[in-house]
C-alpha cells in the first residue's frame, strides 16, 4: 500500500538529513520525498510517500514523531489533494510524431516548455498516477529524460497541519 | 565572559557538578574556563570511558550524566557510548569541541562531521553557531535528555563559539514545539487495563529499565494484586529480587519460571520495557496464550513495534503504575501460583559443584557478604548473565550494565561513574577477562580518585560467551576466543597502577578472599580464576522460544574439567 505522509518540521539546518536518515535506518522504503517552506517563518513541510501495510505506516509516523524537530505528522487517508510536477523530455523523429505527441500532451494538459529540433520538454502536474500514465504514453516515442518532484499533498477542507497548542508538561 | 565560561555557567545552572572528559585542541577554551569553575572534572584516559562513566552516573543517581571531548577523534570515541546510552534510555549530555566555523567542511585538522555521525546514536543533537544561543541550547539539551524517554543528547561547540564574547542572557525559555512527552496515561486505557487484569487467570507483570524510578509503585501494584513479577535484565532492582512474587528475569538466559510463566500467561502487563529480541526470542512464538498484552511506555513508538498490544498506555511508568495500584484489586491466583511455585522450586538458578572455582559461586559469595547492598556493574558476556542471575537486586538503580547494545568494556567505567554518583557506597564490577581489557586504562582514573570500587575479574581465559556459542552451535571450533595464553597477571597490573591486586585460584579460600576484598578501604582488583568451560544456562537459543529452553548444560558430562 502506498501512503502519502505530510510532516511539519522546524526548519533547522540538517532536519532533512535527520528525517531521511531515520527513515532509511529503520528500513522503510521511501518512494518520494518533497520539501519546501510554509507560510510561517521557521516551519517547513515535507511530503513523504512510503509503501507498506498499516503497521509500517504506523511505525513510520511514530518514529517521525520521535524526532524533536518534527511538529506534526499526518497520513493522507482522508480526501486530499495530491500533486507532483514532472518535466519530461521526449525525442521526436519527424513532423507526424510531433503532432501525435502534442495531441497526447493536450489530453493530459501537459504544457510544452521547450521545443528543439529533435526533442520537446513537457511540464505536467497531477497526482502520481497521472504522471505515470503520461510517462508511459510518451515512452514509445523515446523518453530522453524524466524528472519528477515527488508528490506533495494537502487535506481537503478545513483540516490543517499546524503547530499544536502549548501544553504544560 | 566568553562562550566557554557561558557553557560552564549554563551547566552549573542545570545543577551539573561532575563532568567526565578528556581535553584536546578544539575544546581547550572550555577546559580553560573549567579551571575557574566549581564543577568537578574527572579526567578519563579514553573518551569512551567518559561517556560510559556519565551513563552510569546518570543511572546510579537518576540525574543527567555529562561528558566532554574534543573534536574529531575525541568526539568519535563517544559513538559507542552514546548508542549504549540510547539503547538503554539513559539521560546523558555530551559536549564536544569542533574546529572553528570557517574551517568546518574543509577537512581541517581533527575535523569530523560529528553532528552527522552522532545523529543516529543520540536522541537529539545540536551544533551551536551563535555564542548567545549557549544557555538556551544547553537548557534544551538537558530537558530533552531527561524528559520523556530519556536519552543522550550531544552539543557540538565550534572553537570560535567558545572564544566569542557572550552578550546574551541566561534567562532562557525552552521552546520545542515538536516535543511534548505524555506523562499521564489515558484514563480510559488505564480503566481497560484494570478490567483486563481483573479478568486474568494467569497474569504476569513484566517490568523493564523504564520502571527503575517507579519501584515503589510497582511494589504496591504487585502486592495489592498478588501478581507474579518478572523484571527484565534492565529492570532488575525495579522490583526486589528476593521478593516471593519475583520470578526472576526472562529471556535468553532468564529463569525457567519467568519464561514458562510468560509462555502460559493469558495476560501480560508490561511496564517500561521494549520487548527486545533477547527477551521475546522469536516474536511469533512469544507468549502464545496471552490474549491481552497491556503495554505501558512513555515512548509511543515502542508500543506495537514488536508485539501486538491489546491495550496501549502511553505514559510515565511511575504515574501509570500508581494509577493501576490505586484501582487494582486482589486477584485470586492460587491455581496459577501453584504452577509458578513448582517451576520456581524445581528450577532455580543453580550450578553443579566442581573442583574448580566457578563464576556463579564467586558472585553468590559477594551477594551474601554484601547482603545485596552493593551497586553492581558488569562487562558483557557470561559473567554479566551470571551477575544478573546470582546477585539478587532488591533496590532500584543498583544494577548498571549494558543491556541493549551489549557493550564489552563498560564494567570499569560504569563502576567509576556509579561510585562518583553514590559516594560512600560500595561498588562492585563483575567483569570478564575479555571485557575488562577493553577499558582497563581506567584503572588510572580509579586510582586517582581512590574510589571504593571492587573489580572482580571472572577470568575463564576465554571470550566465554562466544566460546559457549561455538561450543553449542559451531561444533566446538573455538575460533579466536582463547585469551589465557596472553592475559596479563591482572593483580600485578592493578599493582602497577597502585591499586591492591589479589589473585584467587583456590576454591577453599573464596569466602576469606571476599572478606579481604571488602575489608580493604578503596579500590581492589580481584582476579578469580574460574572454571574455563562454563556455560550460562538456562538458554533459549537465538531465535527460539520458551519451549526451546535448554535448562541445563548439555555438555556437562562431556566437557570434563
Ligand atoms: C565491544 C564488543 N565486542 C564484541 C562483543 C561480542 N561479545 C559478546 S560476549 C563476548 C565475550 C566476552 O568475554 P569476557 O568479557 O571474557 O566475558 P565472559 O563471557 O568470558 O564472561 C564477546 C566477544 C561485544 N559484546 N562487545
Amino acid at each position: 500500500m502506498r501512503h502519502l505522509v505530510s510532516v511539519l518540521v522546524q526548519d533547522n539546518p540538517g532536519v532533512l538529513q535527520r528525517i531521511a536518515g531515520l527513515i532509511a535506518r529503520r528500513g522503510f522504503n521511501i518512494e518520494s520525498l518533497a520539501v519546501g517552506r510554509t507560510h510561517q517563518p521557521g516551519l517547513s513541510r515535507i511530503s513523504l510517500v512510503v509503501s507498506g501495510d498499516d503497521a509500517v505506516l504506523e511505525q513510520v509516523e511514530k518514529q517521525l514523531n520521535r524526532l524533536i524537530e518534527v511538529i506534526k505528522v499526518t497520513d493522507h487517508s482522508e480526501p486530499h489533494v495530491e500533486r507532483e510536477l514532472a518535466l519530461v523530455k521526449v525525442s521526436i523523429a519527424g513532423m507526424e510524431e510531433r503532432l501525435e505527441v502534442k495531441d497526447i500532451a493536450e489530453a493530459f494538459r501537459a504544457r510544452i516548455v521547450d521545443v528543439a529540433k529533435k526533442s520537446i520538454i513537457f511540464e505536467l502536474t497531477g497526482d502520481s498516477t497521472k504522471v505515470n500514465n503520461f510517462v508511459e504514453a510518451m515512452r514509445p516515442y523515446g523518453l530522453l529524460e524524466v524528472m519528477r518532484t515527488g508528490a506533495v499533498g494537502m487535506s481537503r477542507g478545513e483540516q490543517v497541519l499546524k503547530v499544536r497548542e502549548k501544553k504544560a508538561v | 565572559m566568553n562562550g566557554a565560561a557561558a557553557i560552564l555557567k549554563a551547566l552549573e545552572m542545570q545543577g551539573v557538578d561532575t563532568i567526565f572528559g578528556h581535553p584536546g585542541g578544539t575544546i581547550m577554551p572550555t577546559y580553560d574556563a573549567l579551571y575557574d569553575s566549581p564543577i568537578r572534572h574527572i579526567l578519563v584516559r579514553h573518551e569512551q570511558a567518559g561517556v560510559h562513566a556519565a551513563t552510569a552516573y546518570a543511572r546510579a543517581s537518576g540525574r543527567v550524566g555529562v561528558c566532554m571531548a574534543t573534536s574529531g577523534p575525541g568526539a568519535l570515541n563517544l559513538v559507542t557510548g552514546l548508542q549504549d546510552a540510547l539503547m538503554d534510555s539513559t539521560p546523558v549530555v555530551a559536549l564536544t569541541g569542533n574546529v572553528p566555523q570557517h574551517l568546518i567542511g574543509t577537512d581541517a585538522f581533527q575535523e569530523a562531521d560529528v553532528v552527522g555521525i552522532t545523529q543516529p546514536v543520540t536522541k537529539h543533537n545540536f551544533q551551536v553557531r551563535n555564542v548567545n544561543d549557549i544557555p538556551r541550547v544547553i537548557a534544551e539539551a538537558f530537558y530533552i535528555a531527561s524528559t520523556g524517554r530519556p536519552g543522550p543528547v550531544l552539543i557540538d561547540f565550534p572553537k570560535d563559539v567558545q572564544q566569542a564574547e557572550f552578550t546574551g542572557s541566561f534567562e532562557v525559555e525552552i521552546d520545542l514545539p515538536g516535543y511534548k512527552p505524555t506523562y499521564k496515561g489515558h484514563p480510559r486505557q488505564i480503566e481497560r487495563a484494570l478490567e483486563a487484569l481483573q479478568k486474568a487467570e494467569k497474569p504476569v507483570l513484566m517490568v523493564g529499565g523504564g520502571a527503575q524510578h517507579a519501584a515503589p509503585e510497582i511494589l504496591a501494584l504487585a502486592e495489592k494484586t498478588g501478581i507474579p513479577v518478572i523484571p527484565t535484565l534492565m529492570g532488575l532492582g525495579a522490583f526486589p529480587g528476593t521478593h516471593p512474587q519475583c520470578l526472576g528475569m526472562p529471556g535468553m538466559h532468564g529463569s525457567v519460571a519467568a519464561n514458562r510463566a510468560i509462555h502460559h500467561a493469558d495476560t501480560i502487563l508490561a511496564i517500561g520495557l521494549r520487548f527486545d529480541d533477547r527477551v521475546t526470542g522469536k516474536v511469533s512464538r512469544f507468549a502464545p496464550h496471552a490474549h491481552t498484552i497491556i503495554h505501558v511506555d512513555i515512548d509511543p513508538a515502542e508500543i506495537g513495534k514488536l508485539v501486538k498490544t491489546a491495550i496501549p498506555v502511553v505514559g510515565d511508568a511511575k504515574w501509570v503504575a500508581a494509577e493501576l495500584a490505586k484501582g487494582a484489586k486482589k486477584l485470586n491466583l492460587s491455581k496459577w501460583w501453584g504452577q509458578l511455585e513448582d517451576w520456581k522450586t524445581k528450577h532455580p538458578f543453580a550450578w553443579k559443584p566442581k573442583p574448580h572455582l566457578q563464576s556463579q559461586e564467586v558472585i553468590q559469595a559477594f551477594w551474601e557478604a554484601t547482603q545485596g547492598k552493593a551497586v553492581v556493574t558488569s562487562g558483557v558476556g557470561q559473567h554479566q548473565m551470571f551477575a544478573a542471575q546470582f546477585y539478587k537486586f532488591d533496590k532500584p538503580r543498583s544494577w548498571i550494565n549494558s543491556g541493549g547494545l551489549g557493550t564489552m568494556g563498560v564494567g570499569l567505567p560504569f563502576a567509576i561513574g556509579a561510585a562518583l554518583a553514590r559516594p560512600g557506597e560500595l561498588v562492585i564490577d563483575f567483569d570478564g577477562d575479555g571485557s575488562f581489557q577493553m577499558t582497563l586504562q581506567e584503572l588510572a582514573t580509579l586510582k586517582k580518585h581512590d574510589l571504593n570500587v571492587k573489580i572482580v575479574i571472572l577470568n575463564n581465559g576465554f571470550l566465554g560467551m562466544v566460546r559457549q556459542w561455538q561450543d553449542l552451535f559451531h561444533a566446538k571450533r573455538y575460533s579466536e576466543v582463547y585469551l589465557a595464553d596472553s592475559n596479563p597477571d591482572f593483580a600485578k597490573l592493578a599493582e602497577a597502577y597502585g591499586i591492591k591486586g589479589i589473585t584467587l585460584t583456590d576454591k577453599a579460600k573464596l569466602h576469606e578472599t571476599v572478606k579481604e576484598v571488602l575489608a580493604h578501604p578503596g579500590p581492589v582488583l580481584l582476579e578469580a580464576r574460574v572454571y574455563h568451560e562454563e556455560g550460562v544456562f538456562p538458554m533459549i537459543p537465538s531465535g527460539g522460544a520458551a519451549e526451546d529452553m535448554i535448562i541445563e548444560n548439555p555438555r556437562e558430562t562431556v566437557a570434563g574439567d
